[in-house]
């Protein structure tokens, strides 16, 4: 029922916006437990972080090390899932063949696997001697992907692909197909089409899906160290890291951690408009 | 230079199957209700609904020929088109919609800017140029639109609904504007129209379309003077019934419809087949009782509508062939008529004026 049509009624029954928003005593309760349980542990990080070390710590070999590979994986794991993600979204969102709400689940499938599992499905398709597709490049080319950087690379945007893939998508329903159409009319062929209308039209979605994947890309953990193991300089990205700091050097942990939260900080606020509202 | 359509199209279910031919120099208008078909072969001709059957083309240039699986893409066309909503992107300039078209063709940025600046100040939109169109106004949007269709000097102009999308104001000035880059515009010239009043000012040449068939084409008067369809003679304000004829006596047959039958003289070149059956409104005798006297054709039924026109009323009786007659007001209130009441409506047989169809 609108506003609108509310104003019009008797007064006694106008008053219902105000009664809106009222909020039952119950769900305040809930409502702030939900927020302590996300911050909490913010806070907690915020205060056992070593400040006055936090220089020293994050300048140190093993943590610069690190935030390089993070860079590099994370950045090309987001170009994959783009270039990859762009025309499969165009394939799921135009075209029609069999099987599409079965390949959909597919690729959306990662988003809520465990990544441990995730890891050992990559081990089984590109392990070096049992894998599907390993074995044979490694019997052929002599090629081993477990242990490398690009690994790390398989194992981060095989779980933030599919973010890439639900943004490309929903940019893609919500343009007007009409507009690419005057733009043939108008002499454009396809390519120009998709260069000058299509992609400036999903801008927002592109940057999205670019931002999701490369935030998740960043922060994956469980299939990288099944996958692609934790050697430093090679395959040990800032999770990673954080997680031998842990057993070795607690200070460093924190440290580390909190330079991902800036991180993941920073996306949040690079996004605000387009998902925060 | 001439365009020759012929064709049939689907979209869904629905088909349209239409012929006729568009020269250079003259403007065509497909005239039709909504749902009639206007907007797919529009996008027929624009190469975006390959036909099914059928061929269009430009002088020699084959644009569609499925028989023999030509289709040009529309990109290749020489047509230019402004859709009905026009279909401005929202992310560039009045300026850059317009030089989109040259910049499509490889043509580069100053010069393509140069260009449509030009054309964008002949429109009157010089001042606009780097205005978004959402920034613009229906006129302003329309103009744009119309500079991004002529930019490259398309062979053929096509015109979807130009006007619809305008308020009242704007819509005058806009015709006159329309008018004028048709006049000047050299190549072949259509445009898309329901408004049968746009479509006689704009237009030299109209093809009516009606449920996916073409049932007309002819220059406005020849519509007006022999309307071929209940369509058409509602464009033109006359009745029309559409059947075929069956002798009843000594120089008088009965035209037979499917709405209802009506008394008529016998035409010498009647063989066989449809034909159309014009009573002007004005030839309608409207009364309370049944009438006495020498009219063959007395109908009997219900007043669905009156528009005063004037001095004068439209009067719309729901009888058997449904009738428009017009009756001076002093009829109106002497009769009582209004919605739901029952009338008496009479003509002769010799004002059934048989067209061949």
């Amino acid at each position: 029922m609108s506003l609108a049509t509310d104003s019009r009624r008797s007064p006694s029954t106008a008053s219902s916006p105000l009664r809106r928003g009222r909020i039952p005593a119950g769900f305040v309760v809930l409502a702030a437990l939900g927020v302590a349980l996300v911050a909490l542990p913010l806070l907690g990080l915020v205060l056992r972080t070593p400040w006055s070390r936090i220089g020293e710590i994050l300048a140190s070999e093993t943590a610069l090390t690190a935030l390089r590979l993070s860079l590099i994986v994370a950045t090309t794991s987001a170009a994959i899932s783009f270039v990859l993600g762009f025309p499969l979204a165009w394939v799921l969102v135009r075209g029609t063949f069999p099987g599409k709400t079965l390949v959909r689940a597919v690729v959306i499938l990662p988003l809520v696997m465990p990544p441990v599992v995730a890891g050992v499905g990559l081990l089984a398709a590109f392990g070096r001697r049992s894998g599907l597709v390993g074995s044979w490049l490694y019997d052929w080319f002599g090629i081993q992907l477990t242990f490398t950087t690009a690994a790390a690379v398989l194992a981060a945007t095989f779980v933030s692909f599919p973010l890439a893939v639900l943004a490309l998508e929903a940019g893609l329903r919500g343009l007007d197909e009409r507009l690419e159409d005057a733009a043939a009319t108008l002499g454009a062929s396809r390519w120009y089409v998709l260069r000058r209308v299509t992609v400036p039209l999903m801008g927002p979605q592109i940057a999205a899906a670019l931002v999701l994947s490369w935030a998740r890309a960043l922060g994956e953990f469980g299939a990288t160290i099944t996958f692609a193991g934790n050697l430093q300089g090679r395959t040990q990205t800032l999770p990673l890291a954080v997680f031998e700091q842990l057993q070795t050097d607690t200070d460093a942990a924190f440290a580390v951690s909190m330079l991902l939260i800036f991180l993941a900080f920073a996306v949040i606020l690079g996004l605000r408009g387009r998902f925060l509202r | 230079m001439t365009l020759a359509v012929d064709v049939t199209s689907r979209r869904g279910a629905f088909e349209v199957r239409a012929a006729f031919e568009a020269e250079a120099g003259r403007t065509v208008a497909l005239l039709g209700p909504n749902g009639s078909g206007k907007s797919t072969l529009v996008s027929t001709i624009a190469g975006l609904v390959p036909p099914v059957e059928g061929a269009i083309t430009l002088d020699e240039a084959v644009l569609d020929d499925p028989a023999n699986d030509v289709h040009v893409q529309p990109e290749r066309r020489p047509i230019g088109v402004v859709f009905q909503d026009l279909l401005l992107f929202p992310h560039l300039s009045a300026m850059d919609n317009a030089a989109f078209p040259l910049r499509a063709r490889g043509v580069t940025k100053p010069e393509a800017r140069q260009r449509a600046s030009e054309l964008l100040a002949r429109l009157g939109l010089a001042n606009r140029a780097d205005a978004r169109p959402r920034e613009l106004s229906g006129g302003e949007a329309q103009r744009v639109a119309l500079a991004r269709a002529l930019i490259v000097e398309p062979a053929l102009l096509l015109l979807d609904e130009p006007l619809s999308a305008l308020d009242v104001a704007a819509r005058m000035r806009v015709r006159e504007l329309v008018r004028d880059e048709l006049a000047r515009f050299p190549g072949v010239r259509i445009i898309v129209t329901h408004d049968p009043v746009e479509a006689s000012i704009l237009a030299e040449r109209l093809v009516l379309l009606e449920d996916g068939r073409v049932t007309q084409i002819g220059t406005p008067e020849e519509i007006r003077s022999a309307p071929r369809s209940r369509y058409a003679a509602d464009l033109v304000g006359v009745n029309a019934v559409r059947g075929f004829l069956e002798p009843i006596g000594e120089g008088t047959g009965r035209l037979i419809s499917s709405e209802g039958a009506l008394v008529t003289p016998w035409p010498e070149w009647y063989v066989e087949g449809d034909v159309v059956g014009i009573v002007r409104p004005i030839d309608v005798t409207l009364g309370p009782d049944r009438p006495e006297g020498s009219a063959r054709n007395v109908l009997f039924g219900r007043v669905t509508s009156v528009a005063i026109e004037g001095d004068r009323a439209r009067v719309r009786l729901a009888t058997a062939p449904p009738l428009v007659a017009e009756v001076t007001l002093g009829s109106v209130e002497r009769l009582g008529l209004r919605s739901g009441v029952e009338v008496w409506a009479s003509f002769k047989a010799v004002e059934v004026e048989l067209l061949p169809p």
